[in-house]
């Protein structure tokens, strides 16, 4: 075993992953056989595509005239305000937020779907498959798969279906098939294994978009290059509005592909740190009361990577908790177990309560409602932006709008609807 | 073409069965479904009703390359407290009484993992298993359990499916043991039928590159299937057909009945029967 838990500082934390797809013991290609030459055939032509320069510029025309990016970078005023009036005098740090939500679509994750389907058609395929939980994966693949004129397939766990009924409907009209998966637990985990059953079945012709910086290499690397647009953004407006470099970016933790976005252009960065926030449900404390695999998992084996997992003392994967349905994976992407590891990036949870709490004060405060993701990520800020300087600045992700949670924040705040 | 070639049971089954002139035929059963009693019955009952070597697959909750027969089947198992422990146990049991007949644990790598690949191989040794199929540890991944298991005297059984091309091949069949896992069908275990004129092109193509035994799986479920399998090939592995009669012959609870132990045995005779034909 020693060779996975090899923990060398490396001199760049940007250099990952290496040519079998690790990030330190993490990642890798856990995959079937009967999946390993699709996944090798998504990493070639993966790389042929990043060495051509009009994949590139086709992808920027996309997410500037399709999307709307760059997203701004909005300094919270009201919000700082608000931490301010909490803290000792000379505290309360500066909290800017990264307007993802701002995207068509709602969310941060058009901007990997895009990436995605863009080398789909490159590699001649012909359709389209993904999984999603909240739904805002599904409804971005959907809206991609509309404007290629792909037919796209969506795999959503049926426990999800019915909790999530307002992005089935979207993504129906955007003419995706919408699959309700009712194997193992019947959520986001089932249903990546279902679409990656499906894949297996229909190597010729199809193309698996996955929503975040987990399932094999090249998934989390590629994932993680397309959200890094996020970072990217962010260190040119920051520089512009205050001249220099954060201190600290906060960002919600799924499978982790909004926080690698936000958190990788700035890793080599030592001033710079950054907190992921994994969703604490009912406290972390309490067995399959949470989804935080950093905090509460350990090391193993799951969709094609090594990473941090929820799961009993015999290896049986665990079902997550959250009152996010975007959070609740029992997974985390390899690049974030690593990054753990390490020690460069601290990893901290948020309790359902506390981002329901945040979800509201950030609505009046702000005039954003935010999604219930982005939602942990305002609650930790709320907690450690008082105890900071007041000159520090700080980054929050606000990666996706609310409009999809307002059933269910009003289900716990017992308004019907 | 130099595989090491195993001593152990499984290269002395298949160099007898050679011999006879004739393919084997591996039935599968998962451990623990739906009861450790029954699974016991019938993993005790398989080589009097003509199984050559076998294989149990090992519950977990996500298993990726098997459809809804067997997911079922793990979850049944799960449920009735499944561990691989507990496996594990299953087959010292069947030591006891049969020292000669192979057999295969199926699984994932995860609850190997959490088990501690060391000691899981000392264990599966001493309990006398004798060969691995772990379905998400290719090639590529196999540094952790490959070469402490061969070591300790356990084949890696490998697959080798319809897409694994020709550059792949010598790396998958360089890291394999015991026999090659063909798998017959592009797609996941239950789904499908195996193409009869695939098969006989992709045998040769297997065999040009290896020396080791053949076995068609994944697809294979009738006697007629089972008998032509392992006439175009070394041997047939049907799972889901066989999980299918346990299945149908539970009660409302999924609970076994008097005869689901015998409903199962009788058509791996059948299978057997058309594999000697
Ligand atoms: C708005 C939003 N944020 C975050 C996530 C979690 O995913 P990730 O951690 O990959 O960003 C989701 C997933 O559905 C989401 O919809």
């Amino acid at each position: 075993m020693s060779p996975l838990n090899q923990l060398l500082k490396p001199n760049t934390y940007k250099s990952g992953p290496d040519a079998a797809g690790r990030f330190g013991g993490f990642g890798g290609r856990y995959v079937a056989e009967t999946l390993m030459p699709l996944i090798l055939e998504v990493e070639a032509a993966y790389a042929k595509a990043k060495a051509d320069p009009t994949f590139d510029e086709e992808w920027r025309r996309l997410l500037k005239d399709y999307v709307g990016r760059p997203s701004p970078l909005w300094f919270a005023e009201r919000v700082t305000e608000h931490g301010r009036a909490k803290a000792e005098p000379g505290k309360g740090a500066k909290v800017y937020f990264k307007r993802d939500e701002l995207n068509h679509t709602g969310a941060h994750k058009i901007n990997a779907v895009l990436g995605q389907i863009l080398l789909a058609k490159r590699m001649g395929k012909k359709r389209i498959i993904a999984e999603t939980g909240a739904g805002q994966h599904g409804v971005a693949t959907a809206t991609a798969c509309a404007l290629f004129n792909l037919p796209c397939t969506v795999f959503m766990g049926a426990t999800d279906v019915e909790r999530q009924q307002p992005n089935v409907f979207r993504m129906k009209l955007l003419g995706a098939e919408v699959v309700a998966v009712t194997s193992g637990a019947a959520t986001l985990k089932d249903a990546m294994n279902e679409a990656l059953r499906h894949w297996v079945a229909n190597v010729e012709d199809t193309y698996y978009c996955i929503g975040t910086v987990a399932g094999p290499h090249p998934y989390p690397m590629m994932v993680r290059d397309f959200q890094s647009i996020i970072g990217a953004e962010t260190r040119t407006q920051m520089q512009e509005a205050e001249g220099r470099l954060p201190d600290l970016l906060v960002a919600a933790i799924g499978g982790g592909s909004n926080a690698m976005g936000l958190f990788y252009p700035f890793l080599d960065d030592p001033s710079v740190q950054m907190h992921g926030v994994e969703a604490g449900g009912h406290g972390i404390e309490t067995v399959t009361g949470h989804a935080a695999s950093l905090t509460g998992g350990r090391p193993g084996v799951l969709h094609g990577n090594r990473t941090y997992l929820l799961q009993d003392e015999f290896g049986q994967i665990l079902e997550g908790h959250s009152i996010s349905a975007g959070l609740d994976y029992p997974g985390v992407g390899p690049e974030h177990a690593w990054l753990h590891e390490l020690g460069r990036v601290q990893y901290v949870n948020a309790t359902d309560k506390e981002a329901l709490e945040a979800f509201q004060l950030c609505s009046r405060l702000e005039g954003i409602i935010p999604a219930l993701e982005p939602a942990h990520a305002l609650a930790h800020v709320l907690k450690v932006a008082p105890t900071l300087p007041a000159e520090t600045l700080i980054v929050m992700n606000m990666c996706g709008r609310g409009d999809k949670d307002i059933f269910t924040v009003a289900g716990h705040l017992g308004v019907k609807l | 073409m130099n595989q090491p070639r195993s001593q152990g049971r499984i290269a002395a089954r298949f160099a007898a069965l050679k011999a006879e002139g004739r393919g084997a035929l591996i039935p599968f059963l998962e451990a623990y479904d739906p009861d450790p009693a029954t699974s016991m019955a019938i993993l005790r009952g398989m080589p009097g009703a003509g199984a050559d070597l076998i294989e149990i697959g090992v519950p977990f909750t996500d298993p990726m390359a098997d459809g809804p027969i067997i997911q079922l089947a793990g979850q049944r198992g799960l449920k009735a407290g499944a561990t691989l422990a507990g496996t594990l146990a299953m087959v010292r049991d069947f030591r006891a009484e049969d020292d000669a007949t192979p057999v295969i644990l199926m699984g994932y790598l995860n609850p190997i993992l959490s088990y501690g690949a060391e000691r899981f191989i000392t264990d599966a040794a001493a309990s006398g298993v004798d060969g691995l199929i772990v379905v998400d540890m290719p090639p590529e991944e196999a540094e952790v359990l490959a070469p402490g298991a061969m070591a300790a005297g356990l084949d890696i059984i490998r697959l080798v499916a319809p897409t694994t091309d020709e550059a792949r091949l010598p790396l998958v069949l360089n890291a394999s043991s015991g026999f090659v896992y063909y798998v017959a069908i592009t797609g996941i275990t239950g789904t499908r039928s195996a193409d009869p004129e695939a098969l006989r092109a992709a045998i040769p193509r297997i065999r040009a590159h290896t020396d080791l035994p053949i076995a068609i799986g994944f697809g294979v479920r009738t006697p007629e299937q089972a008998g032509f399998a392992a006439k175009v090939a070394d041997g047939a592995v049907v799972a889901s057909a066989l999980i299918d009669t346990l299945a149908k012959s539970l009660d409302e609870q999924g609970r076994a009945k008097p005869d689901s132990v015998r409903k199962v045995l009788d058509q791996v005779r059948e299978l057997a029967a058309a594999v000697r034909g």
